[in-house]
């Protein structure tokens, strides 16, 4: 932009929540934008997302709440993988997020008197969650849809709807020049030149083969973003959502909103009791989330809840049913109306999947992937009051100059799990926040769009043209489909990477996924043709898949601890098992010696960079910037849970009274 | 776990389907018939996924696979619609057991009628989202920064606006639609890309806007702020291709998957926009 006199133009790859919100403030701000995404934008898979927003609120604050304990909540439920600076920009922006939400038209249920209405999630004590009745993602995605087709309406944007990102464009000097797509109905493959890039392409759950995502969340730009040099964090943190409705073809979320409105989660205590549900009295049923989670009940955080109805399922053997696992979720002493006008939504998917109406008959849910901790790794600038610095360059900026991450396929906000209503925020704000980052990085560069030299981006066009034809043509003695391949990953992947973690089964993962890998390289296409090919499309996104794959099994690996949605039963912190207080206060002392030595090693974010000549992630640790809230232990459930917060407690009073006398500061926060 | 009749429990050990392709726009369709096996639980999209992975029809000849388009298979993104058994809605919720039950012999897919086809079962549905541009669907804020909260709203305008609010542009009523007709335009020799994109709008703009965007247009008359456009939006409904073309057939509202009122919107923008005539009558 500096030396032509054109407006800044930048790529925004993706149009869920976060591309759209990027978009849009782009726009506003003075850039042209290019919008390219595989479906058209208002199918973007934002629109599934069902429950909520969270901000603390006019109501909560009257309760004691503020952004900091949103803040302490996020970064607690996260287990502290998460770096508290963003996070705390995020929480304090929340509110606006939802005020602008609500000027853009977000038909948000409302109060008797007209506020906006609010409900609970898990992780939290508040009544945070502002909702659209459980199509809250949807509505959320329209407004923002909206705002986009006005701008380009205006002419300030260009869409690109059914292409595909096939990677960045970069100069000698590595930094990001543009982006190279194919369109999916012609398949002409082309450049597309610009001063910044964005990517915010959401989760990787097709890797899982069959999860709550969409078909378009196959991770595949974020992996070719980290194949030409991105770094990725955290792959090994993947959430499974407690409840999801098991299905063939996926496996269909059923929020945490039923549970937020009050739905219970329960079995019946005698194993595959054969009466029909609303036929087992009360004393026969075992509402195990309440009874073992007095404080939170049916609204722990999504690690706990899904490690729980795990359990009874697996080590209880209570499932419901004997062929298959599932619990009771039941809304059914909710009057209908109520439901209707709250949860409809995704009551209606129970019904029109499953034909039976939950309003009558609790539901058979079960555990399920949902959500991409982990992502490509993003840059901030941390600003003097432990926020982000407003406007800085490197906000969001992944380890490509010029190449930004947002959305689900960033790593940051969510740490080792994310809390519900947390990611529609975390889209929204990541879209709307780093719109002047990219304006200043753009501004500050030499050369723009229109500088560009042709042969970069003809030689990036080729490269990509080279790649298509040869999976048309190369491979033509193979008979390898990829989509048994992908049905072979995903059944490997739900198997050994989900919920419960083993190293052996590990290590036999990661031998398996690099055959699967190198038979996805020469797979042979059932069709060659050039018009509207998905089988390439498809083809290609598979091969993509390995990278990711592989980081996130190597990350599980080498992770030798229980954090958040990642569980390893051989690592896992015992109770405390002494009734005798003074035997039970050395206990308590020994657990928590033994914690802070396994911070010291774990607390730390999975970096993993492509090594192309291996084939191989290679993994490195950064630290997490825990400055704003010390760690503390997380006892959901825990025996001995009192006994170790208070030996804990004593000591974070005694390192806080230490620093504060050493540095001779009083009242330092 | 679905609950079926009894007389539908009797399952087949293979199922029978007849797609209708075509290989490219303009290019003549042709049936084509595939066998899969049967499993418990099936919807159309997991049929057309054993079509993708075995990609041989019923005699066992290779064949490429059935394009078609699919995103959250929750019935949200609208992008799988497509007319199963002669009736047009979402694949991802018709569910192969119902369509049994109707139909034992074959599960007969073909695309949406009312669009170009593009390959298979997949349609351009561009002019569906024109449609939306035209009647300016969007609340006209002054600005994306924090202004503070919008205006209160009652529950009663709520509950009102968010069913329309739910409209995933799917197509299913334009496909019922009687007086929404196929637009399929071909590039001429010389003609350029820019040149045949405008010359596609331009037709699309005149034809009937359809019965979403009417709904949608009423969605925005309704908010506080999105209100200020309403006359705009009122002109567009009033000029070529808006309200008069409706026939009142009311198949629109039938075939609606999220069941939205959208004859109740149509009927309040016939009200909305004989007022607003007049008033312009008087303001002349």
């Amino acid at each position: 932009m500096a030396q032509s006199n054109s407006p800044t133009r930048v790529v925004v790859v993706g149009g869920g929540l976060a591309g759209l919100a990027s978009t849009m403030k782009l726009t506003e701000l003075g850039a042209q934008v290019d919008l390219i995404s595989l479906t058209p934008v208002k199918r973007s898979h934002s629109v599934c997302a069902q429950g909520g927003i969270n901000s603390c609120n006019d109501a909560t604050r009257q309760l004691g709440d503020d952004e900091w304990k949103h803040l302490d909540d996020t970064v607690y439920g996260g287990d502290f993988l998460n770096h508290q600076p963003p996070v705390k920009e995020m929480a304090y922006w929340a509110p606006k997020v939802i005020e602008l939400m609500d000027r853009l038209g977000v038909p948000f249920n409302r109060t008797g008197e007209g506020f906006i209405d609010r409900r609970r999630f898990g992780g939290t004590l508040y009544k945070r969650t502002a909702f659209a009745g459980a199509t809250t993602g949807q509505q959320l995605l329209y407004a923002l849809d909206e705002q986009v087709r006005r701008q380009e309406a205006e002419g300030n944007v260009r869409k690109f709807e059914f292409w595909d990102f096939l990677g960045p464009i970069q100069d000698e000097t590595g930094r990001c020049r543009g982006v190279v797509a194919q369109d999916m109905v012609s398949m002409e493959i082309k450049a597309f030149p610009a001063d910044a890039v964005v990517v915010a392409t959401g989760g990787c759950g097709l890797i899982y083969g069959r999860s709550t995502m969409s078909v378009f969340c196959t991770g595949s730009a974020a992996s070719r973003c980290f194949q030409v040099g991105a770094k990725y964090a955290n792959a090994e943190f993947i959430q499974v959502h407690p409840t999801a409705i098991p299905g063939a073809d996926k496996l269909r979320l059923m929020s945490e909103s039923a549970r937020g409105e009050g739905g219970r989660v329960w079995v019946p205590r005698t194993p595959q009791d054969s009466r029909g549900p609303r036929d087992i009295p009360e004393a026969d049923r075992y509402y195990f989330l309440e009874e073992r989670y007095p404080e939170y009940g049916n609204l722990v955080p999504r690690d706990i809840a899904t490690r729980e109805i795990f359990d009874i399922c697996v080590n209880e053997g209570l499932s419901v049913e004997d062929d298959r696992m599932c619990v009771y979720l039941d809304l059914t002493h909710i009057p209908r109306h109520e439901l209707d006008r709250k949860l409809g939504g995704i009551l209606e998917i129970y019904e029109k999947f499953q034909g039976v109406d939950p309003r009558d008959e609790p539901m058979k849910i079960f555990p399920a992937v949902h959500y991409s901790m982990g992502g490509l790794w993003a840059d901030y600038v941390k600003g003097e009051d432990g926020g982000l610095e407003a406007g800085a360059p490197r906000n969001h900026m992944t380890s490509i100059d010029g190449l930004y991450a947002i959305g689900e396929c960033d790593y940051h906000y969510h740490g080792a799990n994310r809390l519900g209503a947390n990611s529609l925020l975390s889209c929204i704000f990541t879209g709307l926040f780093t719109g002047s980052s990219i304006m200043n990085y753009s501004a500050s560069q030499k050369s723009g769009a229109d500088d560009v030299p042709q042969s970069l981006l003809d030689s990036a066009v080729k490269a990509e043209q080279d790649r298509h034809d040869h999976l048309l043509n190369g491979n033509a003695g193979s008979d390898e489909n990829p989509y048994l391949i992908h049905q072979e990953l995903g059944d490997l992947m739900t198997r050994v990477a989900t919920v419960v973690r083993r190293n052996d089964q590990l290590e036999e993962a990661i031998k398996k996924v690099d055959e699967l890998h190198e038979r996805a390289m020469k797979v042979s296409l059932a069709d060659t043709g050039s018009w509207t090919n998905q089988n390439v499309i498809f083809a290609k996104s598979l091969q993509d898949m390995f990278p990711l794959a592989k980081a996130l099994l190597k990350g599980a690996l080498q992770r030798d601890e229980c954090r958040g949605a990642h569980f390893k039963p051989d690592f896992k912190k015992p109770s405390l098992t002494s009734e005798d207080p003074v035997e039970r206060r050395r206990q308590a002392e020994a657990w928590c010696d033994e914690f802070e030595a396994n911070n010291e090693k774990y607390l730390k974010s999975t970096v993993a960079t492509w090594n192309a000549s291996t084939n191989q992630p290679d993994l490195a640790y950064e630290d997490v910037d825990t400055t704003l809230i010390p760690p503390r232990p997380r006892l959901y459930g825990l025996v001995g849970a009192e006994a170790i917060e208070e030996v804990w407690n004593e000591r974070a009073a005694k390192k806080l009274a230490q620093s504060k006398s050493g540095s001779g500061l009083v009242g330092a926060n | 776990m679905i609950a079926l009749d009894p007389s539908t429990k009797k399952r087949p050990e293979f199922i029978n389907v007849r797609v209708r392709r075509q290989d490219a726009p303009g290019e003549a369709p042709y049936w084509e018939l595939h066998k899969i096996k049967y499993e418990p639980e099936m919807n159309v999209i997991s049929v057309l996924q054993r079509i993708a992975a075995q990609s041989t029809n019923r005699d066992g000849k290779k064949v490429t696979p059935v394009a078609w388009d699919c995103g959250c298979l929750e019935e949200v993104c609208g992008s799988c619609t497509m007319v199963i058994n002669g009736r047009v809605r979402q694949s991802c919720s018709a569910l192969v057991d119902r369509l049994l039950a109707d139909n034992p012999d074959e599960v007969v897919l073909e695309p949406m009628s009312k669009f170009p086809v593009v390959r298979d079962l997949v349609v351009d549905r561009a002019r569906l989202f024109q449609g939306l541009e035209r009647v300016k669907a969007w609340v006209p804020v002054d600005s994306y920064y924090n202004m503070g909260s919008g205006e209160r709203i009652l529950r009663e305008d709520q509950e009102r606006n968010y069913p329309l609010s739910q409209c995933m542009s799917c197509g299913c009523c334009l496909e019922a639609c009687p007086q929404y007709t196929k637009i399929e335009l071909t590039q001429k020799p010389g003609e350029t890309d820019q040149e045949f994109e405008a010359r596609k709008q331009a037709a699309h703009s005149e034809a009937f806007v359809g019965p979403h965007a009417i709904s949608q247009a009423m969605l925005f008359n309704n908010h506080p702020t999105g209100k200020s456009l309403a006359g705009e939006r009122l002109d567009a409904l009033e000029g070529p291709g808006g309200l008069a073309s409706c026939g009142n057939a009311q198949n629109c509202v039938a075939v609606c998957p999220k069941e939205i009122p959208l004859t109740t919107s149509i009927a309040r923008a016939g009200r909305a926009t004989t007022l607003h005539a007049i008033k312009k009558w008087f303001d002349k």
